[in-house]
């Protein structure tokens, strides 16, 4: 029903457009019109569908709360607790849906078919009201189109609306986010002691498991679960391991490709290298963990190292190579933008070609190498499926790039995998690692935005 | 003496021909003005005269053009030595995203002239004096290079040429981003790295190719039409074409 409402609005709106713009072309037979014709359309359209819908979508919101209300208003005199209410309310419905499998009463019975009777009232009081809506102020705006009607100021403070609502929405979907973050994590350091995770130095989630769910909480036994140092520890580790990768081999093919491949040449490794950046994660998790990891432990045991079968040179050789493209693409771009005229001066006091990249290109191009480089190192930090597959689970606090550790984002995925609980220390541990997460990517993108700033102050 | 011959120099950009069997004798310290209308060729020409044309992909040059008696065109020339003897500045000044004193010890460093620190910062104040630059920016050396006015960049860019004593400086409309007073400046030094630089510059302005310079050509289409003492070609010229441009006909 929602949906039919919903097109109903939609195509009349966009024929109210047509309407709209045949009759200026009318007026405008004998009179000047005071804008193009399809602004008269779009006039026409705004005013069929933007109240209507606006009308549809609050009715949409309150419905359900008015009608609980009437259910209720019988019972909430008798002086019944919210919770008992909300427990009878959803019997009702489930009754009403023919899903009831409890006790029936009399009283159940009525309700369910007083609310039966109101969702049918609604429903069509609902389609008359806003299609009435939608006649009367298309019907108004249609006989206030003449040859003089403001049409172009009214559609543009619509589009103007339109836009501002947007970027409002993304901005409260962000804040909303960081903001659910924060009160879960408040929650979970009134369990576990700020100074226990940030510098505790052993991470076993698992140990929350095993408390049984009638005990109290009690802060003393999660001592020694939640010490957060191992995985950072690891994700600094497995993302240093990933840019000694991904920065040389990235940044000499990008100059590679800006100062010395042939035009051919260029218009098609470059498509070929950024390819790489299309390969899902996953598919270089099960390669790091099928074909990289498996080739290191040979290779170790064959020189008498020992290699675990997950390790982090695997997960982070993996994760570097996931990132070559950015990094060369982005510094191939910087560097072919450097002006021509620099490198025709260098040429011109004799400098050889790599003297000049060296000594000219690079200088004048390092403000975007570095951001392309920040940026490399904000997706190895938020990589989660690589780790997760090649590198293990366990959060070892090792600098030994042959063992298994694991990371921030791997170690969200190992805690909410499974049956969880809302309101766990365990489960809201996730919150406190993706805040953690959030403020560490925030803060390179500061560092990245300032040391960028700095340079181009220096220089320009 | 003639310190440049050009001979029969034909440049071509892929199938389109630029210039046409161009000669052209230039003397040793003096200052020679190359004239003409857009896209006649006068900057192809100076750009065959370091080969700065190899940096253009579909740019072929044939001919013959001597530098004291040698064919720079052969194949096995040292680009890198030809360079260091024939200096360039261009028409927007390019400085180095670097120092000031960065920009002028890039030539004696790539070249490796000077020996000790000392000895670079002789060559870096000499060349600065030279370029009459030195008193605006001593206290300052360390600062970018890209911090200066307009004209003091392109005298920055003069300075980082005469840095390596090039025998030939070639100068493609240095001053067509400059004003009046930086242009002045400009054509002063000119006259006074004569004594020791062989120069050519482009230039569209005609009442600087008469301040400046010793001998002119006149450029037309690709074409060298009429080469000579700057006095003849303003005051005399024997072809109708110079005398048209000369006098804003056209052009």
């Amino acid at each position: 029903m929602n949906s039919v409402i919903f097109l109903t609005i939609v195509l009349l709106a966009l024929s109210s457009y047509f309407f709209g713009r045949k009759k200026a072309i009318l007026i405008q037979s004998n009179k000047r019109l005071t804008a193009l014709p399809k602004f008269y359309g779009y006039y026409l359209a705004i005013w069929c569908g933007a109240p209507a819908f606006l009308l549809y979508a609050l009715w949409s919101i309150f419905e359900p709360s008015i009608v609980r209300f009437f259910i209720l208003s019988d019972y909430s005199s008798q002086g019944l607790l919210e919770g008992e209410l909300n427990l009878f309310y959803e019997k009702v419905k489930s009754l009403s849906r023919n899903q009831y499998s409890g006790e029936l009463t009399a009283e159940l019975q009525r309700s369910a078919e007083k609310y039966l009777n109101f969702r049918d009232i609604a429903k069509w009081s609902k389609v008359v009201i806003v299609l009435s809506l939608l006649i009367a102020s298309t019907g108004y705006a249609y006989t206030k189109i003449s040859n003089n009607t403001k049409t172009r100021e009214p559609v543009e403070i619509f589009l103007k609306g339109v836009f501002f609502l947007s970027s409002l929405a993304a901005i409260l979907t962000t804040i909303g986010i960081i903001f659910s973050l924060l009160f879960q994590t408040i929650e979970f350091f009134q369990v576990i002691p700020l100074f226990d995770f940030v510098f505790g130095m052993h991470w076993y989630p698992a140990k929350a498991f095993v408390r049984d769910a009638s005990e109290a909480l009690d802060p003393s036994m999660y001592s020694d679960t939640f010490g957060a140092v191992p995985i950072f520890a690891g994700t600094f580790f497995i993302a240093l391991i990933a840019m000694c990768v991904a920065i040389p081999i990235g940044l000499l093919s990008g100059i590679y490709m800006a100062e010395y491949a042939s035009k051919r040449l260029r218009q098609y490794a470059k498509p070929v290298i950024e390819i790489l950046a299309g390969i899902p994660t996953v598919v270089y998790g099960f390669f790091a963990a099928l074909t990289v990891g498996p080739f290191l432990k040979d290779l170790g045991l064959s020189l008498g190292l020992e290699v675990s079968a997950e390790s982090a040179l695997a997960a982070g050789g993996v994760m570097g190579i996931m990132i070559i493209p950015f990094i060369s693409s982005l510094s191939d771009d910087v560097i072919t933008s450097v002006p021509q005229n620099l490198r025709d001066g260098s040429y011109a006091m004799g400098a050889t070609k790599s003297e000049t990249i060296k000594r000219v290109i690079f200088p004048a191009a390092l403000p975007g190498i570095v951001g392309s480089i920040l940026l490399g190192v904000s997706r190895a930090i938020g990589e989660t499926m690589i780790v997760v597959m090649a590198s293990g689970l366990a959060a070892n606090l090792t600098l030994n790039p042959l063992e298994s550790t694991s990371t921030i984002t791997a170690q969200i995925v190992v805690i909410l995998i499974g049956d969880q609980q809302f309101g766990d220390p365990k489960t809201q541990a996730a919150f406190a690692l993706g805040l953690s997460l959030f403020i560490v990517t925030l803060v390179l993108n500061i560092v990245a935005l300032s040391v960028v700033k700095k340079y181009r102050e220096k220089y320009e | 003496m003639n310190k440049i011959e050009a001979k029969n120099v034909d440049v071509y950009y892929g199938a389109k021909q630029a210039l046409f069997d161009i000669n052209m004798d230039i003397e040793a310290n003096k200052v020679t003005a190359l004239i003409g209308p857009s896209g006649c060729g006068k900057s192809t020409f100076l750009r065959c005269l370091n080969r700065m044309n190899d940096v253009i992909d579909i740019c072929k040059v044939s001919g013959v053009v001597k530098i004291n008696d040698y064919d720079i065109n052969q194949k096995d020339t040292d680009v890198v030595r030809l360079r260091e003897k024939v200096g360039m500045i261009f028409q927007k000044p390019n400085p180095f995203p670097k120092t000031i004193y960065e920009n002028i010890s890039y030539g004696p460093e790539i070249h490796g002239i000077a020996q000790s620190k000392s000895e670079m910062d002789n060559i870096v104040e000499e060349s600065l004096r030279k370029a009459a630059l030195w008193e605006e920016v001593k206290d300052r050396i360390h600062e970018p290079g890209t911090g200066l006015s307009g004209g003091q960049q392109q005298r920055l860019c003069i300075a980082r040429t005469i840095s390596i004593k090039p025998e030939v400086i070639l100068m493609d409309e240095p001053c067509s981003a400059l004003d009046p007073i930086a242009t002045a400046q400009i054509e002063e030094l000119i006259d006074e790295l004569r004594k020791e630089h062989t120069i050519i510059i482009v230039t569209h302005s005609m009442s600087q190719a008469a301040r400046v310079s010793q001998n002119t050509g006149f450029f037309h289409l690709g074409k060298l039409i009429e080469v000579g003492s700057t006095d003849k070609i303003f005051k005399n010229p024997a072809q109708q074409q110079t005398q048209d441009y000369i006098t804003g006909r056209f052009g």
